[in-house]
Order: structure tokens, then sequence, then C-alpha cells
């Protein structure tokens, strides 16, 4: 692993690997099940999960219709609350205008809070190609930079590794970014968050420069709303001179007062607490207290391209809480390095696919990288139904349509040569041979339907709207490949032999 | 063309189909979700919010005017405090007894002068708080005089935060919005500083306070 996603390899084949790494598959396994009970726990508590739902998804559609009017109303609220709002079209742009601003400062070193955004336009390496280090500080996150490595997990990046591994990562790497590991470290976990306390906090006390991403922004206030656990996005967001914060366009919210949805729905779908430790709120500068200077950059990146699908607009919705990766029985096999992106999971299945177009065998093999169980629909804290994206995309790779790339109309044709007939079945080859995801996948939608008895599975609308059939049952992979390639799925049964 | 219309003008192109007039024809986000969850007495709000306190590990104390600076005293004490900050505005009784002549305490003044250096030599800080949520055990700050910069409840080690029960006290994150200003930074906090990044084993304190102990402040509480 080299620190960047490009030129990995279709989900099929980086997911065949993974699914023989049995210490991975381990670690995958606990820690998915483990957030999954917890979080069903921290839902069941609030009787109108069903209301906030709802509530969330129609504020987040509401800004998705009226996009550009809640944009321009949060330039002029964070403008006039003392901040310097900046536009970037694609991930190049946005890295080059962070790049610019560090420059200003002077400063060869940041701090960054964990960000997805940051992630996506790969802002650390371009940062080093301009001389400048970024220090993640996120514990997770530390682990992934020291080690040299990608995250695999939203919310837990460092998910595929255990603590041996951890604490050999910070007795060999720590002492080249900073202060050393202290001697003898041990593998319990309160050592080693020591550790990584020790090493980071000479960063926090001295760095000029804080980089973040936002959870929330309010168009009406002008607000950023940044949700944690550690304290290290309280240090980087209030200790440096100067804050950058990279964030999607679509992580606006309309008004104050639509936090009390999402303030509810996060924590408990992430991290199954009522709340997280740390949430921070800020709305442009604070004389004396926080960032002299504050700079949004606001990414486009492919978003628009994806508002202008109408089925797979609804991917701008998450809310990252990783919910849908701990109940997918195809993510818990495959591990998140599969997926070739940021976003792992369900909603990797779908967004990276669309922020990305369609470009290569990649993007082409990840809306078959489900069983279409629909389990991640039913966790989804803001209703996103990824099963019908996902078939919805399907159709894309087989049979071509309009797209929007780069902000322009397009027809793509019925995939590039046999490229996506291919990665469908490599695909299907792929979760074939490992009969147990099937059957899992199988089991799930089952007992979900059974407690959702009026949900037409998301598929089943897809499918029904696009060729004007009445509403079919809910459509598990096998009955797709069946339909779609007029044949009985057939193939080895067995895992793979580790020669293929 | 600027990015910015770049962006816009994407945006718009791909909203082209939708209606612009959506002020008036688009359906109003229903917000039938509840304002709080169970009706509960001021009391037993109070009580909850002792409970979710504890739930998350910080430490929860109760007492009354009276006895206030004794047991903030002790709490200094008992973590071998030597320095103490304290926000501008916070009462200056609550620290008199901490501070009575034998004990070798310092008081530092929140300041802006103040580098996250010398923070990092304090041992403890003392606030008030704006807000606590009862159903979620968080309090709220939002850098008024008895609560200080964001910084000085992050870079101490130990944090004694004091709510005045029942008044400071909403049931849930709906009640706790309208009471907060959203041009003043603010700062939730529900529990210590904490990490699950390693095996889900959860560790308290890995960069803010590793100690959170919450005073519940009644005209005539009992004190303990
Ligand atoms: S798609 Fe839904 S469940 Fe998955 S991360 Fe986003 S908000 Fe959470």
């Amino acid at each position: 692993m080299s620190g960047t996603y490009l030129g990995m390899p279709a989900f099929p084949r980086a997911a065949d690997v993974s699914t023989r790494d049995t210490r991975l598959r381990a670690n995958l396994t606990h820690a998915t099940h483990t957030i999954r009970d917890k979080r069903a726990a921290a839902v069941a508590e609030l009787d109108d999960w069903a209301q906030l739902r709802a509530a969330g998804a129609a504020v987040k559609d509401r800004v998705l219709r009226r996009l550009d009017h809640y944009l321009e109303q949060l330039e002029a609220a964070v403008t006039a609350a003392g901040g310097q709002v900046h536009w970037a079209a694609d991930a190049e742009e946005a890295n080059r205008i962070v790049t610019a601003l560090v420059r200003e400062t002077g400063e060869r070193e940041v701090v960054k809070v964990k960000s997805m955004a940051t992630q996506e336009i790969g802002l650390n390496q371009a940062l080093e190609d301009a001389g400048i280090r970024a220090y993640e500080t996120d514990l997770a996150e530390l682990i992934v930079q020291l080690g040299d490595d990608l995250p695999s997990h939203i919310l837990v990046p460092a998910i595929h590794r255990n603590r041996a591994e951890i604490r050999d990562i910070f007795r060999r790497e720590m002492g080249r970014w900073g202060r050393p590991a202290p001697e003898g470290l041990s593998d319990s976990p309160a050592e080693l968050a020591e550790a990584a306390r020790l090493h980071l906090r000479e960063k926090f006390l001295s760095a000029k420069v804080g980089i973040s991403g936002a959870n929330f922004m309010v168009a009406e206030t002008g607000t950023l709303v940044v949700v944690e656990s550690e304290g290290n996005g309280r240090m980087c967001l209030t200790l440096p001179e100067t804050l950058i914060s990279v964030v999607g366009i679509e992580k606006v919210v309309p008004t104050w007062q639509d936090l009390e949805i999402f303030l509810q729905l996060l924590p408990r779908s992430s991290t199954a607490e009522r709340m997280n430790p740390y949430t921070s709120t800020w709305t442009g500068t604070t004389d004396g207290d926080g960032p002299r200077n504050f700079h949004l950059v606001l990414l486009d990146n492919g978003r628009t391209d994806t508002l202008a699908d109408t089925v797979g607009r609804q991917a701008l919705r998450c809310i990252r809480c990783s919910a849908c990766l701990n109940v997918c029985p195809v993510y818990e096999r495959a591990g998140g390095h599969a997926y070739g992106s940021p976003y792992p999971g369900p909603i990797g299945a779908i967004l990276t696919p669309q922020l990305r177009g369609m470009q290569g065998p990649l993007e082409e093999s990840l809306p078959y990288a489900s069983s279409l169980c629909g389990a991640c629909y039913e966790v989804c804290p803001v209703a996103i139904d990824i099963p019908e994206v996902l078939v919805h995309l399907r159709e894309r790779v087989v049979e071509g349509g309009p797209v929007t790339r780069g902000g322009t109309r397009t027809v793509v044709k019925p995939a590039r040569g046999h490229a996506a007939e291919r990665a469908a079945m490599r695909a299907a080859a792929w979760t074939f041979d490992h009969p147990g995801v099937l059957r899992r996948g199988m089991r799930l939608a089952a007992r979900t339907r059974r407690l959702h008895p009026r949900r037409l599975p998301g598929p089943g609308r897809a499918w029904s709207r696009t060729r004007a059939l009445p509403a079919v049952p809910a459509e598990s992979f096998r009955d797709w490949w069946r339909r779609t390639r007029g044949e009985s799925p057939s193939g080895p049964t067995g895992e793979r032999g580790a020669g293929e | 063309m600027s990015s910015r219309d770049v962006v816009l003008g994407r945006v718009r192109r791909a909203l082209a189909a939708e209606p612009r007039d959506t002020g008036r024809n688009e359906p109003p986000v229903v917000r039938d979700y509840r304002r709080v969850h169970g009706s509960r007495t001021a009391a037993q709000t109070v009580e909850l919010l002792a409970e979710n306190l504890a739930d998350y590990r910080a430490v929860v104390h109760r007492s009354d005017p009276a006895g206030l600076p004794a047991l903030i005293a002790r709490l200094l004490a008992d973590r071998g405090a030597r320095s103490v900050v304290v926000p501008r505005g916070l009462p200056a009784s609550w620290l008199e007894a901490a501070l009575a002549a034998s004990s070798g305490l310092t008081r530092i003044e929140d300041r802006a002068a103040l580098t996250p250096a010398e923070l990092d030599a304090v041992d403890s800080v003392v606030t008030g708080c704006a807000v606590a949520i009862a159903e979620t055990g968080t309090l709220v700050l939002d850098a008024g005089p008895d609560q200080g910069r964001r910084r000085i409840t992050l870079v101490p080690d130990h944090h004694v935060c004091v709510v005045r029960v029942p008044d400071q006290v909403v049931g849930s994150v709906p009640q706790a919005l309208p009471r907060l200003a959203p041009d003043r930074p603010l700062t939730w906090i529900s529990g210590p500083s904490a990490t699950s990044d390693i095996e889900l084993d959860r560790v308290e304190g890995v960069h803010g306070p590793r100690t959170l102990e919450v005073i519940l402040l009644s005209a005539s509480g009992q004190s303990g």
C-alpha cells in the first residue's frame, strides 16, 4: 500500500485478496458486529427514530433541490462572520487553493482533523509535493499515516490493524515524524493512546495552521460543525492561527434548527453513542478565541455531476456515519481497501462511481459489490436507498445512458468494449465463489422484510420504474443475475485457491 | 469564469428540471419527531443528566452554594493540582477555599496572552456552562464569561464544570439549540475525551481532559 488509491485493482480482484486475509477478516468481523449491536441499542432509545430519519432525508433533499441558493446564503454568512470562502471545481483546484493558503502563512507544517474530503482529493500528497508536511491527528489516521497505509473504514480507519501491529508501527515510525514512542511501549490500548497523546501534543502546541473538514455547514448562520471523540479536532480547530476547512458542497443544511435532527441521527448511527464526546461549532472568527484567519474551501469534485442524476443524487444526503459498512456482508468479507477509495462499503459502491464517473474497471465493478440485501438502506439514518442506486448504476454500466461529466451532459455507450460485462462477471464469480456472503445477504434481506412488510425494496422500485413493470419483490443478486443474463448462476462453490 | 461561477453553473444545470419557486411549492419538512423523549419533572431531568454523565464516565457531584467552595477545593486537592486556570467571569467565591493560603494552588486567569505551552503546564480548569442536555449527558460551553476561551477546557487534563440545576438543564437536543447563539463558538462535551480506535477498546483522555468532573449546583442541593 502506498498512500494512494489510484491504480487499485477492480473490486472483485481486490476483494479476492482481502477475503483470504484471515486476520483482516477477523478484525473486521469483530468490529462491525460490535458496532452494529451497540448501534441498534442506541437507536432503540429514541422511539421517534423513524420520524427523525424521514426529517433528515427531507432536509437534505431540500438542500439538494436548491443547492445554489443555500451555497450562496452560506457564503454570505461565512463572509459576514469574518471567514473567506473559496470554490474548487475539482480535487486539483482544491489542493492548489489549500497549498497557496498554507504558503501564505509561511508555515511548512499543518495539523489535520480527520476528514473524508481531504482524503478524497489526496491533499496530504499534494502538500508533501509542495514541501509541506501534514500531520494526521486522529488516532486511527495517525496509525494509517505512520504505517504508510490507507484508511479502510469511515469511522475507524485503522480497523484492519490489531494492537500488536499498531505497537510495531509506533515503535518503528514515530521517531521519524516527531517524538518517538516511549521505551518499552506495550500493545495495551491505553499505552498506545498515551504514546499518541505525547507524540501529537508537541504538534498541537506549536501548530500555526490547522486543516479540517466539517460534518455540517449551516446556511443561515454560516456555522461549521465538527463532531469527534478524541479532542484532536478541538485542538486543530482552536489552537492554530489559521484554519482551513475543505468541505463538500453537499454538507450544507438550511437552518440552525436543522442541527437538532442531525446531532441526534449522527452519533447514534455512527459510534452508537447518545452523543460523541466533542462537538465544536464555529462561525467565522471570534476575537481572541480560536484562529484569527478562517478559510472555507467549497469542494465540487463530481458532486454536481452526482446531483444531475435524479436517482443517484440521494447519495449526497450521506452524513458519513458508516452504519451501512457495519451491516454489509460484502464489506465484512472484502474489507475497506477493496473499494479503492476513501469511501468504502455500500456508500462507497454508489458514491465513488458517481463522483469519479464510470471511468475504469474499478468504478464499473463497484455497483456489483453488493448482494442487494437491503440492510444498508435499513440502517441509513438519512434513508438513502443504496440498493436502488446500485441497480440504477448497474444499468448504466450494462446499457449506457445519459450521464453528466464535468458539468456536461452526455450519453455513455453500453460498457466500453466488454469491460463492464467482464467487471460484472468477475463480481458475480467472486460473489458465487463466496457462498457465505450470498447466503448471509439473503438471510438479512428476509429478516428485514419481515420487520418492514410494507417497504417496496429499492431495486424493485427502480426496475419497475425504468421497465414500466408492476412493482416486483426484493431482488437478490442471484435473481438479478438470472434475469439480466438469462441463465442460472453457476460456477465453483468453494473458496478460491491461493494460486488463482 | 471563476470557479464559483463554474460550480454554481453546474448546480443550476443539474437542477434545471426542478421548480425554481421552491419557497412556495416545496413541501415543508415534516418535523413530527419529538421535542423531548418522555415526560419528566425538572428534578427527574436533572437525575437523568446525572445518570447519563456518569454512564459516559464523567464524575458527578452535587452541591449547594454554601458547600461549593469546599467541594471545588477538595476536587482540586484530590488531584494534587498545583495550578488552575479559570475564566474571567467565574464567581470569585467558588475558588476561595481552594486558594486559601495553605493550599499552594496558583490561580491563572484566562487571557489572550496565555500560550498553548503555558496552558499545557496547568493542572486543572474550573468553569461554568451554558446548557446541559439530560438525554445525552452533554455539557455545552458557549465561551461565556464563566466559561472562557475554548482552549482552556481542552489543554489541561482535569476539567471541573459547574452546572446550575435545574435552570441550565434541558431535556433534549431540540430543547438545547434555541438556547444557544450560533455566532458564539460552542463546545459540546459528553464525557471525557475518548478513543475506540484500537480494537474498539475505549480509552479515555487521548487529547482532551482525561478527567471530567461535573458539579450539579442547586440552590438547596445536598452536597457531596
Ligand atoms: S450511506 Fe447512510 S448509512 Fe452509509 S455512511 Fe452514509 S449516512 Fe451512513
